[in-house]
């Protein structure tokens, strides 16, 4: 797979880590009664789609910056990148 | 029918004319005591275990392909028992044992081969580490031998044994593991539990479950409902979706690993040898092809293919343990979709719903389970509660703190 990174151009998949979905973005806050159960379900579910999925790429062996990558699980079709930091400061 | 040599005689003078199915094609009933879903390893060695060692009557197996078309014919065929946690190591060694009797249990050539399975160590901490396991394994009742140098090139001189990053130092040997021919796994299976009365239904794909006050009734199929007491899933890496029908999120993720085969060569390769450096394992199999393996791509996928940067990565550390292959040409590649669970081990549980039950999150390790996990999945089936073995392999280990996690990765299922 090649993964077209928004500032570098498109760059072979083995310069990247993975690390998951990327609601692995939207992290529990600790101060909250039902912090417990959030933090459970946050470290370990996963929808694990088949389809299209939303997913965190680190640019390990180029410039280090965290990717939201959309990929079609069924064909790994690569359907938008995007900087981490961009999808996060949406989040809020 | 029953296979035996004099039968073998007795059909090379009639023209092979007189052979059974290997199983029959039965017409699928209204209602069933026990579903399983999945024709893969599991489900077919689950099912012959309800009705051979649980004495349960009135099963079927639903599989949507055909069976053995899954992980259980997409694998690298290895079996062994070399684990440190005790949750693990007994239940697998349980495993080999059953794998030992397996071929005279289902009467079918299953070509059990326990050829040894080497484990290469490539430094003075990773050989404190292997010898901390081996004892592990035989605090377990299984077999560990540590050999040193001399003794591995005196079955492998071919081995790059002064590689300067990775000089070998040793290995921790397991004389009882090997490898088995893995269709015939699940077609012996198939075979065994058919003649039991079990019905195997092929291209019958389950869409969901029928669920009423909490307890499951049946499944709905391509071929319509069915009825069902309890309902068992052995979905390997489809657990997700098929789970998805109840609304349960599960601790997994589907990855795609892929396995590999050379062209035929000359017998050079007598035992299974695993690289401890990078990942990497190979065996050499009766046809002569060298079959090997690595890690998963590494991101979640349902698609049964990888990608060429995995076997390039592959084929590297195979080129930088043995440099004798590089010139053996690569024959085929295919990918199988792994059921990585987020600490490596797997479940064998009941769910919230009364007479549901899962088997899943083998992650890569499924097919050296597949006599165990068919057995501790018929327990618990049968008995409604978990047989010793597999108590550990709960689905709520990971909301309580008592995960089984044998690398010590964490909750990232692409590093177990």
């Amino acid at each position: 797979m090649i993964i077209n990174h928004p500032l570098l151009g498109p760059r072979d998949i083995s310069e990247f880590v993975y690390l998951g979905d990327s609601s692995l973005l939207n992290r529990p806050d600790w101060d909250n009664k039902k912090s417990e159960e959030n933090f459970y379900k946050y470290l370990y579910l996963r929808k694990n789609i088949a389809g299209i999925h939303k997913e965190l790429w680190f640019h390990q062996q180029g410039d280090r910056s965290w990717l939201v990558v959309t990929r079609n699980t069924l064909t790994h079709e690569i359907i938008k990148v995007e900087l981490a930091t961009d999808v996060s400061k949406n989040l809020e | 029918m029953k296979y035996n040599f004099l039968k073998l005689i007795k059909e090379a003078f009639n023209n092979n004319d007189g052979w059974e199915k290997t199983w029959k094609n039965p017409t699928l009933k209204k209602h069933y005591d026990i579903i399983i879903i999945g024709g893969g390893g599991h489900g077919l060695a689950t099912a012959y275990y309800l009705a051979s060692e649980f004495k349960q009557k009135n099963i079927a197996v639903l599989e949507k392909g055909d069976i053995g078309l899954g992980n259980v014919g997409r694998n690298t065929t290895i079996i062994r028992s070399n684990y440190m946690l005790n949750e693990n190591e007994a239940f697998y060694e349980f495993s080999l044992k059953l794998w030992e009797g397996l071929e005279q249990q289902i009467n079918y050539n299953a070509m059990v081969s326990q050829r040894g399975v080497l484990n290469l160590f490539h430094s003075d901490s990773q050989r404190d580490s292997f010898i901390r396991r081996g004892n592990s394994m035989l605090i377990n009742g299984a077999d560990a031998e540590l050999y040193d140098v001399d003794k591995i090139k005196s079955i492998y001189p071919f081995l790059d044994y002064n590689n300067a990053r990775f000089p070998i130092k040793g290995g921790l040997f397991q004389k009882r593991g090997g490898t088995v021919r893995h269709d015939a796994v699940a077609w012996g299976y198939a075979h065994a539990a058919d003649k039991l009365g079990v019905d195997i239904i092929q291209n019958c794909e389950v869409n969901g479950f029928k669920v009423t006050s909490g307890n499951c009734v049946g499944v709905e199929t391509n071929k319509g409902f069915i009825k069902a007491k309890k309902v068992g899933c052995a979905v390997a890496g489809s657990t997700s979706l098929l789970m998805s029908k109840v609304n349960m999120t599960l601790p997994m993720e589907s990855h795609v690993l892929q396995a590999f085969v050379s062209e035929s060569l000359k017998p050079i390769i007598p035992g299974v040898i695993t690289f401890g450096a990078g990942h990497f394992y190979i065996s050499q199999s009766d046809k002569g092809g060298l079959v090997f393996g690595g890690d998963i791509d590494g991101y979640n996928s349902y698609a049964q293919r990888g990608g060429m940067d995995c076997i390039e990565d592959v084929c590297e550390s195979g080129l930088a343990l043995m440099p004798i292959i590089g010139k053996a040409r690569l024959l085929r590649t295919w990918g199988g979709i792994m059921d990585m669970s987020m600490d490596g081990s797997p479940i064998i549980d009941n769910t919230h719903i009364n007479g549901l039950f899962i088997n899943a999150g083998w992650c890569y390790g499924g097919f050296k389970a597949i006599p165990a996990s068919g057995w501790c999945f018929a327990h618990l089936l049968a008995k409604g509660y978990s047989h010793s073995l597999s108590e550990n392999f709960r689905l709520d280990r990971f909301k309580n703190g008592y995960m089984i996690d044998e690398k010590g990765q964490g909750a990232q299922p692409n590093l177990h």
